[in-house]
């Protein structure tokens, strides 16, 4: 780590998530920082992991040498299950994400407008192959969603922005944002600011947003 | 239903009769009559449920010219990867082309030479389980307000936006299976169900790898996940090849 960075590290942002998850729900976490969130929850609050291709009570990461190629989850890794778990084939499966069974859904983001149209899937440049997978579904179908992200893109240009230019996963879906520099919620009114990484100001986030952010209190 | 003329004879009070016998011989007979420009369901998410002995006999019997339906487009240089590699297919519907180790989909779209229909896989499954409950079209959420809705019919209920999809049918499903009794009732491996039983529902034709036959009554009737109407043709693989093993070293179908 160098000094000039700041903020939270992608294991602070899934911790930070995690406290989020309240007890008892069904959630269901993308690839990439949001599997992250599985570890974090705090102790005492039992969730039950729901994976797309067909598994609710997903345990942890088998050790290795105990994966099963027909046990995975839906980033096709090797995955176990709890006791309780259940198999289902994907209609039944996707009828628990577009039936607005599943509580909650943490996934990544290429960009998040003030409205909270999420853009995640595609930057539809002429070349790209487009892949949507179970995106578009999980949005449209669970009851919240929360998007952990860096706050900027690796060019340093802002990802909380006024209206997406790329491609749509879903318009008005997101409710909440993790990002190495704070937590947000949308609103009506735009970005509001719940919380600031250790050490982040909120003038520092409002340079790096492109919406107009909103303080926690007023 | 193909007329199978080799069925056994069964003695039942003075009487025989012909009993039921979905079984075939080898996976070259199973999809002998898979025909040029034929829609092909083919399960699997990713190498999970992959019935890979199967593609790899409809790579031999040789049609072309197919509509694949499946989540992925395969990885390496086996399985469906191969068949799309050895130009069998003309189009795919999917909802994610593009995983670590698919090359081959990804150049021949590139080129042209391959059509892709993008589904958002809840849809993708929903049309499927549509297509074989003889529901012609639905309407669901998913999508509305992005480019995938684009051209398509919508509707408002109850304050929300909607768009229409349409069942999704096809001439014959491949696909694998646990255990299966003559009828054709199946059961799974743990997430290599997934999307099996309901192509089981949408195909003209399902034919099923299975890794063991059992004899009818041996599957308890309270855990069958696909009843047997849903199957035409089983075919016993044992041992079936792993895909990501293939992958790993480097082999290529045919």
């Amino acid at each position: 780590m160098t000094a000039d960075i700041i903020g939270w590290n992608r294991d602070e942002m899934a911790k930070r998530a995690a406290l989020d998850i309240p007890d008892g729900s069904y959630v269901n976490l993308g690839i990439g920082i949001p599997e992250k969130v599985a570890q974090h929850v705090p102790e005492g609050r039992e969730v039950i992991y729901h994976t797309e291709n067909g598994l609710l009570g997903m345990g942890p990461v088998p050790a290795s040498g105990g994966e099963d190629p027909e046990l995975i989850n839906a980033g096709k890794k090797a995955v176990t299950t709890i006791p309780g778990a259940a198999f289902f084939h994907h209609a039944d499966s996707f009828a628990m994400i577009r039936g607005q069974h599943i509580d909650v859904c943490v996934l990544g983001a290429m960009q998040i407008s003030e409205q909270g149209d999420l853009a995640n899937w595609s930057t539809g440049e002429p070349d790209a192959i487009p892949a949507v997978g179970g995106a578009m579904d999980l949005v449209a179908g669970v009851k919240t969603i929360y998007v952990i992200t860096q706050h900027c893109t690796t060019d340093g240009g802002p990802k909380l922005v006024e209206s997406c230019t790329y491609p749509l996963t879903g318009k008005n879906v997101v409710d909440r944002i993790y990002t190495d520099l704070a937590v947000l919620d949308v609103t009506p009114a735009g970005f509001k600011v719940l919380e600031l990484a250790p050490g982040v100001s909120f003038d520092y986030v409002q340079q790096r947003t492109a919406g107009k952010l909103l303080p926690a209190k007023g | 239903m193909d007329g199978d003329g080799g069925s056994p004879l069964i003695w039942i009070n003075g009487w025989f009769f012909k009993m039921i016998d979905k079984q075939v011989d080898s996976p070259a007979k199973a999809v002998a009559d898979i025909f040029d420009g034929a829609t092909v369901m083919i399960g699997g998410f990713g190498e999970a449920g992959s019935p890979i002995e199967l593609i790899h006999a409809l790579i031999d019997q040789g049609a072309q010219n197919l509509t694949v339906v499946n989540n992925n487009t395969g990885s390496g240089h086996v399985g469906l990867a191969a068949l799309i590699e050895n130009g069998r297919v003309a189009k795919m519907i999917c909802s994610y082309p593009r995983t670590v180790g698919s090359k081959v989909f990804p150049e021949l779209y590139r080129s042209g030479k391959i059509d892709l229909e993008l589904v958002p896989q809840g849809t993708l499954a929903e049309r499927i389980r549509a297509g074989g409950a003889g529901v012609p079209a639905f309407y669901t959420a998913t999508s509305v307000g992005t480019p995938l809705a684009e051209g398509k019919e919508q509707r408002h209920f109850a304050g929300r936006d909607y768009v229409m999809e349409y069942g999704l049918k096809a001439d014959f499903a491949l696909i694998k299976s646990k255990q299966a009794d003559r009828y054709g009732n199946l059961i799974y491996n743990k997430t290599a169900r997934n999307f099996a039983p309901i192509m089981a529902m949408a195909a003209e034709t399902t034919i099923v790898q299975a890794e063991r036959m059992v004899t009818a009554g041996e599957i308890d009737p309270e855990i069958v996940v696909t009843p047997g109407i849903f199957v035409d043709r089983i075919v016993t693989v044992a041992n079936p090849e792993q895909e990501s093993k293939l992958v790993a070293e480097g082999r290529f179908y045919p």
